[in-house]
C-alpha cells in the first residue's frame, strides 16, 4: 500500500521530499567506499565474467588482423593454434562454443551479482528503513541501490575488459610473437574492450534491479525491530 | 472545549494481524488525545500492541478500522508522497538502537532530512552544527557513529530528529540500549528540548525513569488503553522527583 500513488498526482511541489542527484552520487559513493571489501566481493564476479568476454572477443580481433594480412604461413600458424578455419574463410567467428562458455559464463556472473545484492539488501534493511522514517521516497531508495551497482558496474566492467584485453595480447604473444601488435586491427580491439565494458555495466545493473526493488519496497516500520 | 490543540488524535482504533490461520487483534479499540507540547509516555508489558499503537502515531502503520489524526490530518487518507512528506517534516523518530547510518558523519546523519526536506546544503550544515551544539556535541560532528559511545550515538540521533523542526519526537525505548546514567541524561536532554522547542514528544518505553518526567503516562494491555495517569496523580504514585511538585 505505502508505494501506490493516488491517481490524483503527486502533492503540490513544497510537500514532495526530495534528494538531488549530486547528493544521491555523493552518498552511493561514500557507502560503496565504506563498505569496499565488500563492494570488491560484489565486483569479483564481474570482473571476472567480463574479461572472459574480452579476452575471447579480443582473441578473435588478433586472428582477424593475422588473417587480413593475406599471408599463408600467417593462417596455418592459426589453424595450429585451434581456430576452426575452413577453406575459404576469411574472417574468424565467435564459435559456438565459445559462445556458450561467454553467455554461461555471464548467466553465473549475474546470478553471483543478484545473489550478493540480496545480502547486502537484508544486511542493510535498518539502514534503508531509516532512511524511509527519515522521509526517503522508494525511489531515493532504488536510485540509491542503481547508482551503487553502476558505480561498481564501470569500475568492474572497465577492470575486466581490460585485463582480458591484456590476457588475450599476451597469448597472441606467446603463440606468434611480436607480430601480433603489428597484425592487431587496433579500432576493433578497442570496441571490443568497450562492448565488453558496456555489457558490464549492464550486467550489473540488471542483477541488482530486483534487490534494488526489494530494498525499496521495505516499510520504514523494518527500522524499529530490535532483533538482529 | 477545544482551546488545547490535539497534534495527535486517535478515534476508535483496531488493528488485526494475519498470522497463518489465526487473527491476531492488537489493539481492540483505541481512543486517545495527545496534547500540543506534551511529553508522554506510553507503557505496557511487550505484546500489549504498545508498538502497534506507537507506530500507528508515527505514521508507520495504518489501521484497520478507525482513524488516526495527525495534526489533523487522516493519516489514511495519505499517499506514499505525502507520507513521506509527513515523515521527513512533521515527525522525528528515535530508535531503541539509534540506528545512525554508519557510512555517513554525524553531521551528515543529522543533515540528512534537511536534504530530503529541500534545504541547501550550507543552511543545512549550519543547522546541523547548532543542533548537535545543542545536545552536547558540537566537537564531534565529524565522527562516525562507530567512534561514538551509546550515548552519543543517541544523543546524534536526537538532533536528527530535530532536523526539520517536527512536531512530534517519536522514540521507540530511547533508553532500551543505554545504562543507567546514559539513559538519565537522554531522558533529561529530551524533557529539556520539549521544555525548549515545544515539541511534543511521545515515548514507547519500560524505562520507570521516564515516568517521572512525562506529562501523561498512557497504560497500555491486551490491546487497550489500561489508564492515562496525568503528572499530578503520577507524582503521588511514583513519588515527587526532582523538586517538581504537581500543582492542584
Amino acid at each position: 500500500m505505502d508505494s501506490t500513488h493516488t491517481p490524483t498526482g503527486r502533492p503540490p511541489a513544497h510537500r514532495l521530499v526530495v534528494l538531488p542527484f549530486r547528493k544521491s552520487l555523493e552518498i552511493a559513493y561514500q557507502s560503496l567506499k565504506v563498505r569496499f571489501f565488500r563492494s570488491l566481493i560484489t565486483t569479483a564476479s564481474l570482473v571476472l565474467a567480463v574479461s572472459f568476454l574480452s579476452f575471447v572477443n579480443v582473441g578473435n580481433d588478433i586472428a582477424n588482423g593475422f588473417l587480413a594480412t593475406g599471408d599463408p604461413e600467417r593462417r596455418q600458424s592459426l589453424i595450429q593454434a585451434g581456430y576452426d578455419l575452413g577453406e575459404t574463410d576469411t574472417r574468424v567467428e565467435e564459435n559456438p562454443k565459445q559462445r556458450w562458455l561467454v553467455i554461461l559464463s555471464l548467466m553465473v556472473c549475474v546470478v553471483g551479482i543478484v545473489n550478493a545484492q540480496l545480502m547486502a539488501v537484508t544486511e542493510r534493511f535498518r539502514e534503508i528503513g531509516t532512511m524511509k522514517c527519515l522521509g526517503a521516497l522508494d525511489r531515493f531508495v532504488l536510485r540509491l541501490f542503481l547508482l551503487e551497482a553502476g558505480m561498481q558496474g564501470i569500475v568492474g566492467a572497465a577492470v575486466g575488459a581490460a585485463g582480458g584485453a591484456v590476457f588475450a595480447f599476451a597469448n597472441g604473444l606467446l603463440r606468434f610473437g611480436a607480430a601480433t601488435f603489428q597484425a592487431a586491427p587496433w579500432p576493433e580491439v578497442l570496441a571490443s574492450v568497450a562492448a565488453a565494458t558496456a555489457a558490464g555495466c549492464l550486467l550489473s545493473l540488471v542483477g541488482v534491479l530486483y534487490p534494488a526493488l526489494v530494498a525499496a519496497k521495505m516499510a520504514p516500520v523494518e527500522a524499529m525491530r530490535v532483533e538482529q | 472545549m477545544t482551546d488545547i490543540h490535539h497534534i495527535v488524535r486517535v478515534a476508535s482504533v483496531t488493528k488485526t494481524f494475519q498470522m497463518g490461520r489465526n487473527v491476531l487483534q492488537a489493539l481492540k479499540g483505541i481512543s486517545l488525545e495527545i496534547n500540543t507540547g506534551d511529553y508522554i509516555s506510553i507503557m505496557g508489558p511487550s505484546g500489549s500492541g504498545k508498538s502497534t499503537l506507537f507506530n500507528m502515531i508515527g505514521g508507520l502503520d495504518k489501521p484497520s478500522s478507525g482513524k488516526v489524526f495527525i495534526d489533523e490530518v487522516d493519516i489514511a487518507q495519505l499517499d506514499a508522497y505525502e507520507l513521506a512528506w509527513l515523515r521527513c517534516r512533521k515527525i522525528g523518530y528515535i530508535f531503541q538502537t539509534f540506528n545512525l547510518i554508519h557510512v555517513m558523519t554525524a553531521l551528515e546523519n543529522v543533515t540528512l532530512p534537511m536534504t530530503f526536506a529541500g534545504m541547501n546544503n550550507d543552511a543545512a550544515m549550519e543547522k546541523g552544527i547548532k543542533l548537535l551544539e545543542m545536545v552536547g556535541l558540537g566537537d564531534r560532528f565529524r565522527h562516525k557513529p562507530s567512534e561514538l559511545s551509546g550515548g552519543q550515538q543517541q544523543r546524534v540521533a536526537v538532533a536528527r530528529s530535530l532536523a526539520n523542526d517536527p512536531a512530534i519526537i517519536l522514540a521507540d525505548e530511547p533508553t532500551g540500549n543505554l545504562d543507567l546514567s546514559t539513559g538519565e541524561e537522554i531522558i533529561a536532554l529530551l524533557k529539556r528540548l520539549s521544555e525548549e522547542t515545544g515539541v511534543t514528544i511521545i515515548s514507547a518505553t519500560h524505562d520507570f525513569k521516564m515516568l517521572n518526567v512525562s506529562d501523561q503516562v498512557i497504560w497500555i494491555r491486551d490491546g487497550l488503553v489500561e489508564k492515562i495517569e496525568n503528572r499530578e496523580d503520577l507524582s503521588i504514585s511514583v513519588g515527587g522527583i526532582g523538586g517538581r511538585e504537581a500543582v492542584h
